[in-house]
């Protein structure tokens, strides 16, 4: 293969724009999932895409927004899964479960239904690298720019919640506010990215870049910086191989992202007893 | 209640005044009716079983937690700090030592990264703990003792005037335990009020100025030779025990009059021999 092969589908604006998409997404994935990661809530990328698919169906049976309309209900669901988190007796697990299942669920209903609504839902479900406009570049841009912000202003207090909520609490962070503002920005973050990676796929990208980092390094800002800029690697490559080799953007993302994660699995005894640690805190 | 006569500055105002607070998470108090002042320069130790809710009444004093009835009054823009039990700190967690202490300046407009400034004064913090050149090491990569002190190192960073610690020996060897306790003493004297929360009689409370016997109410609080007495323990504790007067210290023992305190004598490493 040569330069010209490799440049060729960059003549065409959607693949472009996929790049695009799939660089900044996996970047915003890789710099948000750290924190996703260190509080042990993985599954909630998996659980609010899922619920994300409801708002979709919802949105589109009201006639509202699409993106407004999934985005509040993403929002919604994510707040509706910390209020029950934070009453007890229910773990974080069994809230995600309950709450984002049971509006997947009422998506599928509501699709079957009501088909003639809205968007292909085949295209949310896996992922399709042909439905991204130069719109979805401009929102994957504005919630990244967003995210960076909040973590680069809310660093410290941010990092003192994720590693003792209960001792920030006590001395005086304000926990709970910080608590919202990150499942708000989860929320944007698993929408503007569900067009690309799909449904199903959007908790490796949250998961994978983090848990690589965390397995090459013990610091914390160095395990955002590498989180974030594998994230946006695997995006990038992973739009690449997948025009050559043609298969679907969201799988190939994520299969580059786990690539990365074999050989830092692999590279050495150091890092293995790391990963267990990490695999440990899931 | 307490501290008054202990203070260093009569004058000065209490720092923190909890007034008849009850506690509750459900519908039965943690504690009840609980009135206690921590003054400037006080060393206080909370004492009693598990579940007695002596970490439960430090959140209350820190403000962490609000109190069902009661007040607690915190002198205004007073620092606070706390040490959580090394038991319940995540070691897997990505910190370093110096991001592990830089975090807990959490409050207003501050850069990500630690600032050249306060760099030096991480230094001078460790140094003063005995943690030097630790700063870029992880939390997991210490021992038990310099676990416990980069915490406290965190709290002394905030600028704390009173700095809480819940158990902070639990899970500490002999050793270490007595280095802990002369490092809050000298923490102490340079001006630190400090408030923990312990179940170790003999290892902790009876080398403090006051204690607080606490099982869900105050039953006593004082100096230990007014506090550790049968009635008292055995209220607090809800089974007999015996004090020993051995080489000027108090020794509680569990049980009755056939026990031997020398069992423990030996354990603390103070050569008492046979």
């Amino acid at each position: 293969m040569n330069w010209g092969d490799l440049t060729e589908p960059y003549a065409f604006e959607f693949f472009r724009n996929g790049v695009y998409v799939a660089t900044m997404a996996g970047a915003l994935c890789g710099l948000v999932g750290c924190y996703v990661v260190l509080r042990n809530m993985s599954y909630i990328g998996h659980g609010l895409s899922h619920a994300i698919f409801g708002g979709y169906a919802v949105a589109a049976l009201l006639g509202v927004n699409l993106f407004l309309g999934a985005g509040l209900w993403g929002v919604l669901t994510a707040l509706v899964i910390g209020a029950i988190v934070r009453r007890r007796p229910i773990g974080s697990d069994a809230a995600i479960g309950l709450v984002t299942t049971a509006s997947f669920a009422l998506g599928i209903a509501l699709v079957a239904r009501y088909p003639n609504n809205g968007r292909n839902s085949d295209a949310l479900l896996f992922g399709n690298i042909l439905g991204v406009r130069s719109s979805d570049v401009w929102i994957v841009g504005v919630v990244g720019i967003v995210a960076v912000a909040f973590v680069l202003m809310a660093y410290r207090p941010l990092l003192f919640t994720t590693f003792d909520e209960e001792v920030a609490k006590a001395t005086g962070v304000r926990t709970t506010a910080l608590d919202t503002m990150l499942m708000v920005i989860l929320s944007a973050t698993v929408l503007a990215t569900m067009n690309v990676m799909g449904v199903t796929l959007i908790a490796a990208t949250l998961v994978v870049p983090a848990v690589v980092a965390r397995m090459l390094t013990d610091s914390f800002a160095k395990m955002l910086v590498i989180a974030t800029v594998l994230g946006a690697v695997s995006g990038f490559a992973g739009m690449n191989l997948s025009y050559h080799h043609d298969l679907p953007s969201g799988s190939t993302i994520v299969l580059v992202g786990t690539a990365f994660f074999l050989v830092a699995y692999l590279g050495g005894g150091r890092l293995r007893r790391r990963a267990g640690t990490v695999a440990h805190a899931h | 209640m307490i501290g008054t006569n202990r203070s260093r500055d009569d004058h000065a105002a209490p720092l923190i005044v909890a007034d008849s607070i009850t506690v509750a998470y459900g519908t039965d108090p943690v504690i009840s009716d609980v009135n206690l002042t921590i003054e400037p320069g006080d060393l206080i130790g909370i004492v009693g079983p598990s579940g007695s809710g002596k970490s439960t009444l430090l959140k209350a004093l820190l403000g962490g937690i609000q109190p069902r009835a009661g007040t607690v009054t915190r002198r205004k823009s007073l620092t606070v700090g706390f040490v959580p039990q090394v038991e319940k700190i995540d070691w897997n967690f990505p910190v370093t030592v110096a991001e592990c202490i830089g975090m807990a300046r959490a409050s207003g407009w501050r850069t990500p990264w630690i600032s050249k400034a306060e760099r030096v004064e991480i230094t001078d913090v460790l140094d003063r703990l005995g943690l030097q050149g630790l700063g870029s090491r992880h939390i997991r990569d210490l021992s038990g003792g310099q676990q416990q002190r980069v915490f406290l190192a965190r709290a002394l960073f905030t600028g704390a005037e009173v700095i809480f610690l819940d158990e902070p020996t639990s899970g500490l060897d002999v050793r270490t335990r007595h280095e802990v306790l002369h490092l809050l003493g000298d923490l102490n004297s340079e001006g630190v009020t400090i408030v923990l929360s312990t179940h170790d009689l003999n290892g902790i409370a009876t080398h403090l100025p006051t204690i607080v016997c606490l099982n869900k109410r105050v039953i006593g609080a004082g100096a230990p030779e007014d506090v550790l007495v049968p009635e008292v323990l055995e209220q607090t504790y809800g089974s007999p025990m015996q004090i020993l007067e051995h080489g000027g210290m108090r020794v509680v023992v569990d049980g009755g009059p056939d026990s031997s305190v020398l069992p423990f004598r030996r354990a603390s490493g103070d050569g008492v021999g046979s």
